[in-house]
């Protein structure tokens, strides 16, 4: 996994709550067995009047101009802010490859749901949670003509303004630890390979009918 | 000792190790996997050249992408063909079982797990699917998983994860006839909001719980991750032994009674404290049908399409009027007088025979409204269609003009060939009404399977009680 560290880019205000994971990438982009090329279809409905099919070229497909990414001042976000509850909805990780493969590395938000939160980490994608306060005045920051840019400093935990405001957030270590070093969950669990086994014949003992 | 929740227990019971930060290493049952969110899993292990830890723990089955007709000639779809090639390929390369497509052990994969016995209390179940909540019915700890996760569960048998937060759900009393445990979730997440449950483990108790089938405990637990919850839980009790007994892959012999008596204790102990407590009067709740795009957005059969000029939130307020322009709806309209264009009855949520018999029973002697375009019932396993079929629920369906249709999650989330048009409206079994997810600009209404079926009769919502 590419290493977080520090990240500086242009913030998208997409101003709904409890966005789903549906929103976020239509069910007909899930038949695709890769783990890429899911940018194209990010917000798929939202984004284009028409209905998209996989492997389609999207390029002349119709834009709908009323949505947030078909706005000039937005085609170079690589940050997405967002109201409560972002990622609703199904467990598929497609939504953050999809929002990865455009672009996005930082989403904030007064709140997530849980497995999209969890998904985020595994893709080199920050969420942060920030109180609604704060995400109502960076909307206000973001929807200006000049767009909003901010810089995200992970090892610090803060997030800067180009005006000098620092807005400081929290990071699960072990998962801070992970993005900043972009380590392998995997590799790091099987380390533990004989505690696991230990556990497991234990559990062949206690309850011999899960196995 | 102190007083522990039946989520203490559970993941106490399964924790490998913990790290100083409160970070755990949760070893995990059973893994249930489906064509949609495992092959880049697969893929990832063999790139990395691992090997699943434990293959018998892994069960898998096609699910999402299945035609629901004619499959004998195969799928059509040549992209959807693809995946669940793709996942029988993996499953022989990695030795795991998979139930195929024309197996009839094959079906929506949280309605195949229970149903084999292949779920049992007291386990840890996860499957890369949030609906994998279901599975708390049994008294087990089910979550939904995102592919990596899927990927990491293969490899390592375990998950990191830090423990959630508790609350518990006591639905207190009885419910009232005709009302059902579909109506009791949809009642839940109107009350406590679609990010309500967020950061918690929900249990839930109380009465009308208790008086719940193991069906209607999957339904509820089905639609706790629509209440945001990491996973639902209900205690182990006689209705659990007896739905888990005999099952092909349960327990027999001295293991059943050392599972039996194991399983004793998988409840929440008396004085145990939860984070949040919320109770809910059975008797106060009245069929259910959701109005907008989001399961929160949820009222009774007999109430209104509320309006947003009477909400004080703005950001809700906007919420409910993008909702009400996206369903073509008037805020102020009887829920009665709205009409359907398509019924659904099937999925993880309610297409268990349980389900099945209570919209059959609506339907006996009756006939589908000329004005529907289409009245689907999709079983929710090849097992629960040859059983509804000994029962004769499949005559009863066809002679009231609904079509019976092969097993898979079809309509619940339009990854196949059933999908509503724009404009569409439907009155859905299922367990999400988000915009496109039956269809792009089809609308959803979701509702237990007997108001299903009475507004396929009707061709618009009615109270099943004045049936």
């Amino acid at each position: 996994m590419e290493k977080f560290i520090k990240f500086s880019g242009i913030v998208a205000p997409l101003d709904r709550s409890n966005v789903d994971t549906d929103a976020i990438i239509p069910k007909q982009f899930l038949k695709s067995i890769k783990r890429s090329g899911f940018g194209p279809n990010l917000f798929d409905e939202w984004r284009y009047l028409d209905q998209g099919e996989p492997d389609q070229d999207c390029a002349g497909r119709p834009l709908n101009p009323a949505f947030v990414l078909n706005d000039n001042r937005y085609h170079k976000a690589s940050i997405l802010l967002t109201r409560a509850n972002f990622g609703c909805g199904s467990s598929r990780e497609h939504a953050p490859w999809a929002l990865a493969d455009y672009g996005f590395r930082v989403i904030i938000a007064p709140s997530f749901a849980d497995i999209f939160f969890n998904n985020c980490f595994k893709n080199g994608i920050l969420p942060i949670v920030l109180d609604s306060k704060t995400v109502d005045r960076l909307f206000g920051l973001a929807g200006r003509d000049q767009p909003l840019e901010l810089t995200v400093d992970l090892d610090s935990q803060k997030l800067f303004t180009a005006a000098g405001d620092t807005i400081p957030f929290d990071v699960d270590p072990f998962r801070k630890h992970c993005l900043l070093q972009g380590l392998d969950d995997i590799g790091l669990t099987l380390q533990y390979s004989k505690e696991i086994r230990a556990f497991e014949d234990q559990r062949k003992v206690t309850a011999p009918w899960v196995f | 000792m102190s007083a522990k929740t039946l989520y203490d227990k559970l993941w106490e019971d399964h924790l490998v190790r913990t790290d100083d930060d409160g970070t755990g290493l949760l070893y995990i049952d059973r893994h249930l996997v489906h064509e949609v969110t495992s092959p880049q899993a697969f893929e990832g292990l063999r790139m990395a050249g691992r090997k699943p830890w434990r293959v018998n723990a892994v069960i898998a089955t096609p699910d999402h992408n299945v035609p629901t007709t004619n499959r004998a000639s195969g799928i059509s779809d040549p992209v959807a063909k693809v995946q669940v090639e793709t996942l029988d390929r993996n499953c022989i390369e990695f030795g795991i079982t998979e139930f195929g497509m024309n197996d009839t052990r094959q079906g929506v994969v949280h309605v195949v797990g229970p149903e084999q016995g292949l779920i049992l209390p007291g386990m840890t179940v996860v499957c890369g699917d949030s609906h994998t909540s279901t599975h708390g019915a049994l008294g087990a700890l089910a979550f939904g998983i995102g592919t990596s996760e899927v990927e990491h569960v293969l490899a390592t048998q375990c998950l990191i994860q830090k423990k959630s937060k508790s609350m518990r759900v006591s639905v207190d009393g009885e419910l009232g006839v005709g009302v059902t445990a579909k109506d009791i979730v949809l009642a839940i997440i109107g009350e406590i909001g679609t990010a309500g449950g967020t950061g918690y483990v929900i249990e839930f108790a109380g009465d009308a719980i208790r008086a719940l089938s193991m069906e209607g405990r999957m339904t509820v637990c089905n639609m706790t991750i629509e209440a945001g919850a990491r996973a639902g839980i209900i205690a182990v009790d006689a209705t659990t032994i007896e739905y888990v007994k005999g099952r092909p892959h349960a327990p027999t012999g001295e293991t059943w009674d050392a599972a039996l008596s194991s399983w004793q204790n998988l409840h929440t102990d008396d004085g145990a404290v939860f984070d949040r407590e919320i109770h809910i009067d059975a008797a106060s709740i009245a069929p259910q049908v959701t109005w907008g795009t989001s399961p929160e957005m949820v009222v009774s059969v007999l109430d209104r399409v509320p309006d947003p000029e009477r909400e004080v939130d703005s950001t809700k307020a906007e919420g409910m009027r993008r909702a009400l322009d996206y369903m073509g709806l008037k805020a102020g309209t009887p829920i009665s007088e709205i009409p359907v264009d398509l019924v659904f009855i099937g999925s993880c949520t309610n297409g268990r025979i349980e389900d099945l018999r209570a919209a059959a029973k609506i339907a006996q002697g009756r006939k589908v409204a000329g004005s529907l375009t289409q009245a689907l019932v999709v079983p929710g396993s090849g097992l629960v269609k040859a059983q509804a079929e000994q029962e004769g629920l499949d005559r009863i369906f066809i002679e009231a003009g609904f079509e019976w249709r092969e097993p898979g999650c079809s309509m619940c989330l339009a990854m196949n060939a059933d999908q509503l048009k724009p404009g569409q409206r439907c009155a859905s079994t299922s367990n999400r009404n988000f915009e496109g997810r039956q269809g792009k600009d089809g609308r959803t209404h979701l509702v237990g399977p007997a108001m299903a079926a009475a507004a396929a009769i009707a061709g618009h919502f009615v109270d099943v009680r004045d049936l």
